[in-house]
């Protein structure tokens, strides 16, 4: 068997926009190993959006659903994940590395006693065998890697795999699996504000620093946000969520999160090495920033030299029109 | 309460870098080593747990090179008790032979806790701690911000895309370690002198070659050469139409 499965990721019983992502990373994969992809899903129930993967390269979608698996339950999924994993006798197993992957991903390569290639940005099938490219060093150096193991358990960098849609449809199962209780237990989720997009999943980010003076003004950054139409989401610099402005969550850099959007601009950041570590995969980077000599402009694709209290409303209002 | 902290030295986060002759490694030559950032987190929030508790052990375990014994007494000198250094020259690509290594030395030695930072700031892996707690068969909570303990069991929170999410898990576990858990401190003079006389063993590591074989270190492809647009607000109908016309991203 060649065959590779992709690990879903669905939340209160949607399919999350990663799943895509992972499901066009196993296409390509599989492609190359003349080989079939098999997407699998762990929901309490049938799950919205499993019967669209096809369109992106899964011949097959297998919903494996128990009342216990609603939220995520890490030692369930990782055991259900590594049966389904064993008994296939797959060649690659794909997640994503999202907060859900990169918990879920090490626990089931532990289990079938395998090398984990966390959070890869390319893939490929060099002389039959799986090599990856991880990028350290904060994304300062890139790391190519050999699977040796089978299977290959690898998990994909959110927003680097663009989904491609093909004219194919697969086919669909839902398996009801036997779960046993665990020990661990998520009693809750406390959502973000309504409609907040994570910076790590946003195709465009906006990040304020320290030239926004005070944590009101992000406010300027949020109508931009909002401007673009629920696409944008607003990050940080580490210097201003170390001063308390901004949550963590919001972080982007060494010690918060790396982000890939298709748009990054970056506003009042001088552009620090740990802060360019984070976005630096970005499509296109815009600066916008008083001090010409700021180190964000030698990234940057466009730079703005100026009051980002003045750029940023004016292309705010531009923004508006160009969506109407 | 017995917590151990398992903790990597790893360059300093603004350390330029350069590729070994080799053309698969980081050439070390003048490079500064840190205890891993997120590490600390972790080490910071034993020593807490313990001082809570009133009574107890935090030992700091490490896989790494001689020179990881500084970086283990960076952690004993912010008020650890004592340390192993499980000592090799190479450590592996492959986490899970960084797990296993680990999960050996800490089994059946009767930890209420083994914390670890959510991944270390070289290798991003973010693997080793969720592996180690597979391996023990211990419970697990990857990449918490906020962490309650009491009656043997504990609550914890970890950030996911656009919230958070509440676990309750049973003790002993494996945690680790996000930024945020904590406000790490920093080692008192008197810290760093007691440090010196902290009991350290150092053993040789036990390492698999894994099934991760390194084909090549490069640095990323660079960038090219931005340009500025032009000064204020009248450059941005300019910046608009080259996102449209020319970056095609609008």
């Amino acid at each position: 068997m060649s065959d590779v499965l992709a690990v879903l990721e669905q939340r209160e019983g949607a399919l999350r926009k990663v799943s895509a992502e992972v499901v066009t990373g196993a296409r390509r994969l599989a492609d190359a190993l003349a080989a079939r992809v098999d997407a699998l899903v762990i929901a309490a129930g049938p799950v919205e959006g499993a019967d669209q993967l096809g369109g992106f390269g899964a011949d097959k979608v297998i919903t494996l659903t128990n009342p216990a698996f609603g939220r995520y339950a890490p030692e369930g999924y990782a055991r259900v994940i590594a049966d389904r994993a064993r008994a296939g006798g797959y060649r690659v197993v794909m997640f994503a590395a999202s907060a859900g992957g990169r918990d879920l991903a090490p626990r089931v390569a532990a289990r079938l006693g395998v090398a984990l290639a966390q959070d890869i940005t390319d893939l490929a099938c060099e002389g039959g065998a799986v090599t990856v490219i991880h990028p350290v060093y904060a994304g300062k150096a890139l790391l190519k890697l050999k699977l040796t193991a089978t299977p290959a358990v690898v998990s994909l960098r959110p927003n680097v795999f663009t989904p491609v849609q093909r004219p194919k449809a697969g086919t669909a199962e839902i398996v009801a699996v036997e779960a046993a209780a665990g020990r661990v237990v998520v009693t809750g989720v406390k959502a973000a504000a309504a409609g907040a997009l994570d910076v790590a999943e946003a195709s465009i980010v906006i990040s304020g620093g320290r030239g926004l003076k005070e944590p009101a003004n992000f406010k300027v950054l949020e109508e931009l946000a909002a401007a673009f139409g629920g696409r944008a989401a607003v990050g940080a610099s580490r210097a201003v969520v170390d001063a308390g402005w901004r949550p963590h969550a919001d972080q982007v850099g060494q010690t918060g999160k790396t982000v890939s959007p298709t748009l990054y601009i970056a506003v009042g950041i001088s552009g620090a090495i740990q802060h360019l570590a984070g976005m630096r995969t970005s499509k296109v980077i815009v600066a916008i920033n008083k001090d010409k000599d700021a180190p964000i402009f030698k990234v940057a694709d466009y730079g703005v030299v100026g009051d980002l209290f003045e750029v940023v409303p004016r292309l705010t209002e531009e923004i508006r029109k160009l969506h109407g | 309460m017995k917590i151990a902290v398992c903790i990597k030295r790893v360059p300093d986060s603004e350390t330029r870098v350069k590729i070994a002759s080799d053309g698969k490694s980081l050439d070390e030559a003048g490079v500064k080593f840190i205890l891993n950032p997120y590490d600390e987190f972790a080490v910071e929030e034993a020593l807490r747990r313990k001082e809570q508790a009133g009574a107890g052990e935090v030992v700091i375990v490490s896989v790494g090179p001689a020179a990881a014994q500084e970086t283990i007494r960076t952690a004993l000198a912010m008020g650890a008790d004592r340390g192993i250094l499980l000592q090799t020259d190479k450590i592996p690509a492959d986490g899970l032979e960084v797990a296993r290594a680990l999960a050996a030395e800490v089994k059946d030695s009767g930890y209420d806790l083994i914390l670890f930072g959510k991944m270390a700031i070289d290798d991003y892996n973010h693997q080793v701690g969720p592996m180690v707690a597979d391996l023990l068969d211990l419970p697990c909570v990857t990449a918490i911000a906020h962490l309650e303990i009491g009656g043997g069991k504990g609550t914890a929170e970890r950030e996911i895309e656009g919230g958070v999410e509440i676990v309750a898990f049973p003790l002993p576990a494996v945690l680790t370690a996000e930024k945020g858990l904590n406000e790490p401190r920093y080692p008192a003079l008197k810290g760093i002198m007691a440090a010196k006389k902290k009991p350290l063993e150092v053993k040789p590591a036990t390492l698999g070659a894994g099934g991760l074989e390194v084909l090549a270190l490069t640095l990323p492809p660079q960038r090219k050469e931005g340009r500025v647009v032009g000064e204020g607000p009248a450059a941005v109908l300019e910046l608009l139409r080259l996102l449209r016309e020319e970056a095609k991203v609008l």
